[in-house]
């Protein structure tokens, strides 16, 4: 199988508003895939339409086979999700948080410590594991709403803004990581940094208005311009006016 | 059904996580306690038994129990976590009943921290112990009922306020629905709504338990009334959860 998400015709309309309008992409094992665009050109409501949480108005997601609408549960067991804001319930100690989604991701015992001990080694996480969330910085939060979906080492990696809020050192860990993950997933990842997408994507999605605009490597994007930032100004701001 | 557990097991450590669960419980032995002592001439009635107790509860819970539901699924949105929840391998039925599961073990244990009255009854006299027993079984089911409307409540809402006052409203129809103000009103007016609000009738149902009657009708009317509210939540937790 190479394609590890598969999204067909994918439409989300909120009454007269079409949120995302007829996308289709796939994505295979060893791609990361940088989704960008304007706010509110879609990127959330796709990524939202493809972890299982918001039903599409019509077309379909596939993870891994599994379509998110018919077999929501297998789906979603092949995927690692960072919803937008990274939200986590503060209340909760980071250790306390990470062994309940563990325990919900169906690992028990010793296998789900490793798990946790593993997620918390990746996000560099260790110093803070017995502090509560809400006590934590910006910057860390992002980084346990990350450790949470690494958790089951999953074959699909949906992140939405994964270093938002991150410093530079910490952006620069964020990248390391996906880099060094990539071989083995198949990875999306939405952001505004578009020297971001040169850094780490192998492969960008330009959608505004809720349509694809370009689907494209980086720095094929990059040379229809003179800078990638002026390709993507050319390609949104006109679809903006609209 | 490991998944609601697994949910159950975190909603019922945050409730101990935050003053939540003190608060309640220390209120809610109070309220009972003196209710039962004063308004309920618990020494003058020369019964040993806890009638008046029993009796009170449903009332307190009326507003102690939608106060523990108002933040089940409404400070999930508020706090973005439901995206969380819902895209964990778990079932949308299993996180509802997960946290109904958390609410109401939660329900049980502040019902049996008032085991002081019932050693205070067997100390005073021969209480018959199994309708005690069937008495807190009946409040631990009238917790249900208002814990299952809460949380269908809950999840229509991102403001705990409105799903509060909303919760105590609902709860409170089907609490004085056989009230004899309400049964004599519609029994004069509409006698064909009488029947109808005295079978929805919660504190009906609970006389029966805490008489020591326990009945098939009963239980199932429990269950059945839970089962809907939870259907309730369900479908409103599919429709409303990313708005």
């Amino acid at each position: 199988m190479s394609a590890l998400i598969e999204i067909d015709r994918l439409t989300k309309r909120f009454g007269s508003f079409t949120a995302v309008d007829d996308v289709s992409f796939t994505v295979a094992r060893g791609e990361v895939l940088g989704f960008l665009g304007p706010n509110g050109a879609g990127k959330s409501t796709t990524m939202k339409m493809l972890a299982g949480f918001v039903t599409p108005s019509s077309g379909t997601a596939r993870i891994c086979g599994e379509d998110v609408v018919d077999r929501p549960v297998a789906a979603k067991r092949h995927l690692g999700y960072l919803p937008e804001g990274a939200p986590t319930y503060p209340e909760m100690t980071v250790a306390g948080f990470l062994a309940f989604v563990a325990q919900a991701r169906g690992f028990r015992g010793s296998e789900a410590d490793d798990r946790i001990a593993h997620a918390m080694r990746l996000t560099t996480l260790e110093g803070v594991r017995l502090q509560p969330i809400e006590t934590l910085s910006k910057g860390f939060k992002r980084r346990v709403g990350l450790a949470q979906a690494l958790l089951h080492d999953p074959p699909v990696l949906v992140l939405d803004e994964p270093t938002d809020g991150l410093d530079p050192n910490q952006k620069h860990e964020v990248r390391r990581l996906i880099a060094q993950m990539a071989p083995s997933k198949a990875i999306v990842i939405s952001t505004h940094i578009l020297e971001e997408v040169s850094a780490i994507c192998s492969r960008a999605i330009i959608i505004a208005r809720g349509r694809v605009l370009a689907d494209s490597t980086p720095a094929e994007l990059a040379s229809r311009g003179p800078s990638l930032d002026a390709v993507f100004r050319d390609l949104t701001l006109p679809q903006e006016a609209a | 059904m490991g998944g609601a557990l697994t949910v159950a097991r975190r909603e019922f450590a945050g409730y101990f996580a935050t003053p939540v669960a003190y608060v309640f419980i220390v209120i809610f032995l109070i309220m009972s306690g003196a209710l039962t002592f004063t308004l309920g001439n618990f020494f003058n009635r020369g019964t040993a038994d806890l009638q008046p107790f029993f009796g009170f509860v449903p009332w307190l819970f009326l507003f102690l129990v939608p106060a523990l539901t108002m933040r089940l699924w409404a400070e999930e949105r508020r706090l973005g976590t439901i995206e969380l929840l819902l895209t964990l391998p778990i079932t949308q039925w299993q996180a509802v009943l997960g946290k109904f599961l958390a609410a109401w073990a939660f329900c049980a244990i502040a019902l049996a921290l008032t085991f002081p009255l019932v050693l205070t009854v067997n100390y005073l006299g021969n209480p018959d112990n199994g309708v005690i027993a069937t008495g807190y079984v009946g409040c631990l089911l009238v917790a249900g009922t208002y814990l299952a409307v809460g949380a269908a409540i809950s999840a229509l809402t991102k403001n705990q306020v409105i799903a509060f006052v909303l919760a105590v409203a609902v709860c409170f129809l089907f609490a004085a629905a056989g009230s004899p103000v309400v049964t004599e009103f519609l029994s004069t007016r509409i006698p064909a709504l009488a029947e109808i609000a005295r079978g929805l009738s919660i504190t009906d149902r609970l006389n029966g338990f805490s008489r020591g009657v326990v009945t098939l009708r009963d239980l199932v009317f429990f269950a059945s009334f839970i089962g809907f509210w939870l259907f309730a939540n369900a479908v409103a937790v599919d429709h409303r959860k990313a708005d």
